[in-house]
């Protein structure tokens, strides 16, 4: 699986798409593959603040269990629900199953992220 | 062996596996080793010392009868008791499914939808309770937070309540529910005791009602048999149901051991401690269970965990279950009927003699009231007359009845009260009706699924209980070769006087002149402990390894705090530690800095040194394991302790790994201040398919002041901290076993174990390396008692340590300890009590499955159709008329001529554990689901 040019990229493995000062942001490839099967996600209430490099949910597989950070600080919008009862679309789909939505504080901390090319550099 | 291992002689080798700087001087100072015979008889003697009366005193502990079906062929059958955790789910179907009957039964008892498979006693099951709502509450406390407990909840639970809030800032406050407001914004929650602590029954529903309107959240502890006649208190909304499942079946034994229980709601499962057991499919799609969501748990979320909760009490969670399946929820309200009107005669009759009784409503628990001298005149009668009584200050006489009580009891007991007050004995006579609440009678059906119907006879009951054993493997099948878990034998002549009725029907908080026998006992014990451990006092309170790292933290911290040194709060943790530790560092209101290991496995001392010095103003504690977790004597360990000494620190040592210890060297020998031993690893308590277990802590002298008291009983020392236990003496019935192991091997027998260990272990490892890699061993080559071997290199061919240890099932073995400390290994530790030829027959399985690694490695066999992927191979799977495997029939179930003669056939194939988190069932499934 690539990594889409699309998206933006932390060294923590999640992915963010960035539109005007809003980002949606996800898990990449390369962290679902190393959690295994995912059954779990715990995400934030919508409204929370976030902080960029601070977690701000979990992930769980059966035998692991991962913070997950925030690639950008802002205020969460929205948050996918439909992960809750399947938790399974991070494996099968990571860079289409979005997690939380965000109102970006500092449109400015994207510049910091890595690029696809970058990033799966990193992966290797 | 010594041959195969290349040693001249078994001292040689011991001399190679552990460093001379930390060898004890001399032998142990034990007397030598009594024959079986002997010391059954002198401890019969001992026994006798005992003075078993009829306890009435209650608190949350009742006489019982074990059905002799269950005493039988559960209690007392290695069958049931030798096996470890469920962790290899595959060969653990049927104490998982008694476990998921005890859940069941919990959950349909208490009202709440959620149950988990046991917590180690009652007053823990309150922390873990009051930590819950902390995590869970609405109003998002990141620290600190008040706690309210009420008055009636029972005075041993709120000094462990008290012991568990301290450490994490948590202000417990304890007062009469009537006085409680939850204006301050800090309150998240309260405790609640139902019937309470004196036995009254009140309505819980507008309490409960009014603490939710103001975002606080409700705890109940409760009686599971007032349950099966009175409304359950999930039904009057509390969020937690706790309790003692004692009374169903398990024997007081002196305060233990026995499974609390622990029901919650749906939404907070994923907050909930310790094991909780799930229904999944297997690969043929057939139901089997497991353990589910560990991912709470210490052994995976370490400092994050929930709680440090890891052996629970699952033998005893099982009799429990069993106790129920065999009543059936007519049996046990017949029970708690029959209880009730004894109670309600026994009410009749001391009231009628004027005395007051202070319960408007109860269900077997009631308060009398007297004048002082009418009080000691009871208290002295009842003694005399066989009985043991509440007595609360000089006017206040507490009586529970259980199941086996009789009228001739009550009857007595009428008698003592009318001789007090110098009247006539009064007829007793049991009548209809009953002193519940009206508008708290149970209405909702409990116990209905068939699993509580189908059972209800002797032959059937113990059919049933033999149809679930020979699901699964103990160490009455072959040996478990679990690195760090020491699955040694539990010799029947240990085992026996745990049924003996001087120690079984002893109730937790007797009078110290009648326990004699007991005192006996736990005094040598806690002498041999501390003669082993080289330490100068022991403390046998705590009922699990982990609880003994909670205890010794606490009194290390006690220690920090009366030299004034209360700021020290930093704990070292190595990064190979057991689960627990961080998760204990974190309960004991610690901060966790994780120590690296280096490449050959030891501690980076290097790392360690620049931790140490960066902390050294805040440096409580170092917790290591010794020999380490990776199989090994570390050289450097005393530099190591040393090193935390001079900044101040203290070192903890934790006793997992004692097995390799045990006459050769010792804790206080390589340096350190205190340590947990347990009992059930290195001192032969069975594991009991997942608990009971006990971790007393041995300390130095400078520490002894402070070693865990009790508000019911002395124990400890004069500066003693609160009780990390619901009883003094922790699980006191199963310190018989440990007791019984060190006086029947002496001090000479205990050693000559520990040399065996060490040679059993690297006979195993001359025999399989060259096939295996061992990942870590001291500059020698040798290893301790266990060994860590590598399998990371097969993985490329898709090969992983989850297909190796589930083929072992296919030649009868449980699977060696998988991926712990190090990912994609397995650690292997055999123990003394394994001969050369088992040992043999567990090699040739590793080697016969290395062979069948190859045949992947090398594409002779299919990459994904093969032994190792499909293993286990079931009965069914084996026999039925399609066979579809590129690989024979009888390669997959008789991979060696051996293992014909003694087949083990899992019951189930290979377990889908993604599906059980993800669709997540914690009961019993309907009906439907089984006729499937």
């Amino acid at each position: 699986m690539s990594y889409p040019s699309t998206l933006k990229y932390t060294k923590d493995h999640e992915w963010v798409s960035v539109d005007g000062d809003h980002g949606t942001v996800g898990i990449t490839n390369f962290a679902q593959q190393q959690l295994g099967d995912v059954v779990y996600v715990e995400l934030p209430e919508v409204g929370t603040t976030l902080t960029v490099g601070q977690p701000f949910g979990t992930i769980e597989s059966v035998k692991a269990v991962s913070e997950l950070f925030a690639p950008v600080s802002g205020t969460v919008v929205e948050v996918n629900t439909a992960l809750k009862d399947r938790p399974d679309a991070v494996n099968s789909a990571p860079h289409d199953s979005w997690m939380i939505k965000v109102q970006l504080a500092n449109p400015g901390d994207v510049a910091a992220l890595l690029d696809a090319t970058d990033y799966e550099a990193l992966t290797h | 062996m010594l041959a195969t291992i290349g040693a001249p002689s078994l001292d040689a080798l011991i001399d190679e596996a552990i460093p001379a700087s930390i060898r004890r001087p001399g032998p142990v100072a034990l007397p030598a080793g009594e024959s079986e015979h002997d010391y059954l008889t002198r401890l019969g003697a001992v026994a006798r010392q005992n003075r078993v009366l009829r306890s009435c005193i209650g608190l949350g502990y009742y006489d019982t009868i074990t059905p002799g079906v269950i005493k039988r062929c559960l209690f007392e059958n290695p069958s049931w008791y030798t096996p470890y955790t469920p962790y290899q789910a595959e060969i653990a179907q049927g104490r998982l499914e008694s476990l998921l009957n005890f859940q069941t039964m919990v959950s349909d008892l208490t009202g709440l939808p959620v149950a988990t498979a046991s917590l180690l006693d009652e007053g823990t099951a309150a922390g873990e309770a009051m930590t819950l709502l902390h995590r869970v509450s609405p109003k998002k406390l990141t620290t600190g937070g008040v706690f309210l407990a009420s008055d009636r909840v029972f005075p041993h639970t709120l000094a462990v309540l008290q012991s568990r809030a301290e450490p994490l800032g948590i202000e417990l406050r304890v007062l009469p529910t009537a006085d409680m407001t939850f204006d301050e914004p800090g309150i998240f929650g309260v405790l609640l005791q139902y019937p309470d602590e004196r036995g009254a029954i009140t309505d819980l529903a507008g309490f409960i009602a009014t603490a939710h309107a103001a975002k606080v959240l409700v705890a109940v502890a409760t009686d599971l048999l007032a349950l099966t006649l009175i409304t359950p208190p999930g039904e009057s909304g509390a969020d937690i149901v706790l309790g003692n499942s004692q009374r169903f079946g398990v024997p007081l034994g002196y305060g233990g051991p026995h499974a609390a229980f622990f029901a919650t709601r749906q939404e907070h499962v994923r907050h909930a401690p310790g094991r909780i057991i799930g229904v999944s499919v297997d690969v043929h799609g057939q139901r089997a269970y497991r353990m589910a969501l560990q991912t709470r748990e210490q052994h995976i979320r370490r400092e994050k965990a929930t709680s440090n909760i890891c052996t629970a009490q699952a033998l005893l969670a099982n009799m429990a279950a069993m106790y129920a399946v065999y009543h059936g929820a007519d049996g046990l309200t017949a029970i708690a009927t029959r209880v009730h009107g004894l109670t309600r005669a026994l009410v009749a009759a001391v009231t009628g003699l004027g005395v007051t009784q202070e319960n408007p409503h109860y269900f077997d628990t009631v308060r009398f009231t007297l004048n002082a001298a009418q009080a000691a005149a009871v208290r002295a009668k009842s003694v005399e007359a066989g009985y043991n009584l509440r007595h609360v200050g000089d006017t206040g006489i507490g009586v529970s009845l259980d199941e086996t009580t009789s009228l001739a009891d009550v009857q007595a007991l009428a008698g003592v009260f009318a001789a007090a007050v110098g009247k006539p004995a009064p007829a007793v006579t049991v009548t209809a009706g009953d002193a519940l609440p009206a508008a708290l009678r149970r209405t909702s059906a409990f116990l209905t699924h068939p699993v509580f119907e189908r059972h209800r006879s002797e032959s059937q009951m113990m059919r049933y209980l033999k149809s679930l054993e020979r699901k699964d493997i103990g160490l009455d099948i072959s040996m478990i070769p679990l690195g760090s878990c020491t699955m040694k034998l539990n010799a029947a002549s240990e085992m026996f006087p745990v049924s003996w009725p001087e120690f079984s029907r002893m109730h937790p908080f007797v009078p110290a002149d009648q326990a004699q026998g007991y005192a006996v006992v736990c005094r040598e014990l806690e002498a041999a402990l501390a003669e082993l451990t080289g330490f100068a006092a022991t403390s046998l309170q705590p009922n699990s390894g982990a609880q003994g790292e909670l205890a010794g933290l606490l009194v290390i911290r006690a220690w920090h705090a009366d030299r004034g040194e209360s700021h020290r709060n930093v704990v070292l943790i190595p990064s190979s530690a057991h689960g627990t530790n961080p998760a204990s560092a974190v309960m004991a209101g610690y901060k966790v800095v994780v120590v690296a290991s280096d490449t050959h496995g030891n501690i980076d001392v290097a790392d360690l040194k620049a931790k140490a010095e960066a902390h050294k103003a805040n440096l409580a504690a170092l917790m290591v394991t010794y020999p380490s977790t990776h199989g090994v004597f570390e050289d450097a360990i005393i530099d190591i302790c040393a090193t935390v000494h001079a900044h101040g620190g203290q070192v903890y040592m934790d006793g997992a790994n004692m097995n390799a210890q045990v006459g050769l060297t010792s804790p206080a020998l390589i340096g350190a201040d205190v340590n947990h031993i347990n009992l059930h690893k290195t001192f032969a308590i069975p594991h009991g398919g997942g608990g009971p277990g006990m971790g007393p802590i041995c300390v130095a002298a400078h520490l002894a002041p402070y070693l865990p008291g009790h508000p019911l009983a002395k124990t400890g020392g004069d500066k003693a901290i609160l009780p990390v236990a619901a009883a003094p003496w922790g699980s006191a019935s199963i310190l018989l076993i440990s007791y019984g192991y060190i006086k029947m091997l002496g001090g000479e027998g205990v050693t000559e174990a520990t040399k065996y260990a060490i040679l059993n272990a690297n006979y195993i490892k001359s025999r399989l390396e060259g096939q295996f890699d061992v990942l870590y061993t001291r500059p020698n080559g040798r290893v301790a008692h266990e060994m860590i071997f590598d399998l990371r290199k097969f993985k490329a061919a898709g090969v992983e340590e989850g297909d190796v240890a589930k083929r072992l099932m296919d030649y009868g073995f449980h699977a060696p300890t998988v991926s712990f400390p190090v990912p994609g290994t397995l650690m292997i530790e055999p123990t003394e009590s394994e001969d050369k030829a088992e040992l043999d027959r567990f090699c040739d399985a590793l080697l016969a499955i290395r062979k069948e690694i190859d045949d992947v490695v090398s594409g002779r066999a299919d990459a994904k159709d093969n032994v190792l992927k499909n293993a286990p191979h079931t009965a069914a799977q084996v026999t039925a008329d399609t066979w579809s495997h590129p690989y024979t029939r009888e390669q997959a179930a008789y991979p060696l001529p051996w293992v014909r003669a003694n087949k083990f056939w899992p019951s189930v194939g290979r377990i889908d554990n993604p599906y059980g988190d993800r669709n997540l069932m914690c009961i019993c499934p309907p009906m439907e689901a089984y006729e499937s």
